[in-house]
């Protein structure tokens, strides 16, 4: 379970948000949505620990993330708004890389089958990935998530140049993640197209 | 859960750097016929008197190193940095100085181990004895991985600067000082007859300083700038 309490945020002098306190409950998605610039990046980039709160604490089962440090690391999966992954290097290597340093299995199979997962054909597989378009490149960083067996999944804009089929192949994932009991934490503008009941969204206001 | 020991992020991080560096070979040629080029301009302009190039050579081979080195500097850290690679270095599940040590040592590898394996032909450039020629490869041995952890602290510290190239330079050649007074007095001693056993222990000692304190000041250097 993941909780934030009381999180507030200011980039130089202008405040992004503050008092912001929701529970991220098992098997359950939290959408963050708000205009461009209200702080979302932000916010998950704190749900990460790769920027500290100004105020507020993160708990994961209950204990403050500052002090899990690398423990809490091993519990999530951060897709960022930058891909993650190195031009020179052809999908498969980009997955196996960042998957051994993630401490996944990753077999060559299993990785070939993760980037056919996400509607990324044999042909391509072997391309240096610089050639591929923007979406081939996003479906690669998104080619992660069925490597990953880490339980809290934290996502920018995954859905940013994907057409309509990767949409639904990522969301499709997303209900599998959650069903096994799963947290997923999305910062989007589009609608997540999953059951009411296992999603809360948080509204930024800037 | 199936926790990577700390060894195989180390080597995971290092074949990745590796396979990267071979994939743009011409990035690393470069580095290398520059120190060739500096060095071989200094007979050119000096004249080819030997007692002078002989006198000068140390100096001149090692200051030619330490620029090929920092040539090579802007590499380290910022292809990661603007593509997101080191975003999720940051949030690998292992002690982000481990990862530092592999990326410095892969550093080395593709810039600093040229330098050395180079250095005995330049060094019959400038007429050295073949005893002299012995010190200057063990100096370098000794002397380039300190180059590449101090190097890799000021690379880290300029991440996302604009005109970063000529600031890191500002920031760690003041720091190679030491590196390249102990290196080059190293190889002039030998030359003298005196022997650069003094020197060489003395390079040892910045390599295991280096070692010991570079790689969490590079660390705590990366978080500050992602932040």
């Amino acid at each position: 379970m993941l909780e934030t309490v009381a999180l507030s945020c200011s980039r130089g002098q202008r405040r992004l948000f503050s008092d912001i306190s929701v529970t991220i409950k098992p098997g359950t998605l939290l959408a963050v949505v708000g205009e461009n610039g209200s702080g979302k990046t932000s916010l998950l980039r704190m749900l990460c620990s790769l920027l500290s709160p100004e105020q507020g604490t993160i708990m994961w089962q209950g204990q403050d993330i500052r002090q899990l440090k690398e423990l809490y690391c091993a519990q999530l999966t951060y897709i960022g708004h930058l891909n993650g992954i190195k031009d020179d290097l052809t999908p498969v290597e980009n997955l196996t890389v960042s998957a051994s340093l993630a401490g996944e299995k990753s077999a060559g199979a299993r990785v070939q089958d993760a980037l056919e997962a996400v509607g990324l054909r044999r042909p391509v597989h072997s391309l240096p990935t610089r050639v591929l378009s923007q979406g081939q490149k996003r479906r690669v960083a998104l080619a992660r998530l069925w490597l990953s067996t880490r339980p809290l999944w934290l996502l920018d804009e995954p859905f940013t140049s994907l057409d309509t089929a990767a949409t639904s192949f990522v969301t499709q994932r997303l209900q599998s993640h959650l069903h096994q009991g799963g947290m997923v934490v999305v910062v989007t503008h589009q609608e997540v197209a999953l059951p009411t009941d296992v999603v809360q969204c948080l509204r930024l206001t800037g | 859960m199936n926790q990577p020991s700390m060894f195989e992020a180390l080597r995971g991080i290092i074949q990745r750097d590796l396979l990267l560096a071979m994939r743009r070979r011409s990035d690393v040629a470069m580095s290398v016929f520059f120190l060739v080029i500096v060095a071989s301009l200094f007979p050119l302009g000096v004249g080819p008197e030997p007692t002078v190039l002989r006198t000068i050579a140390p100096g001149v081979l090692w200051v030619a190193a330490l620029l090929a080195c920092l040539l090579s500097l802007g590499r380290v850290f910022t292809a990661d940095y603007l593509d997101g690679v080191l975003e999720q270095m940051l949030l690998v599940s292992q002690p982000l100085a481990v990862l530092v040590v592999g990326k410095v040592f892969a550093h080395w590898v593709i810039s600093g181990l040229p330098v050395v394996l180079l250095s005995p032909l330049l060094g019959l450039q400038f007429g050295l004895s073949g005893e002299s020629l012995g010190v200057l490869v063990l100096s370098l041995l000794l002397g380039t991985p300190t180059l590449s952890m101090i190097g890799g602290i000021g690379a880290a510290l300029v991440l996302g600067v604009r005109g970063s190239g000529l600031l890191v330079a500002l920031l760690v050649l003041p720091l190679y000082v030491p590196v390249l007074i102990f290196g080059a007095g190293a190889v002039t001693s030998s030359s003298a007859g005196i022997g650069g056993e003094a020197n060489l222990s003395l390079l040892g000692a910045c390599l295991v300083l280096s070692l010991f304190f570079a790689p969490w000041a590079t660390a705590a250097a990366l978080r500050i700038a992602l932040e």
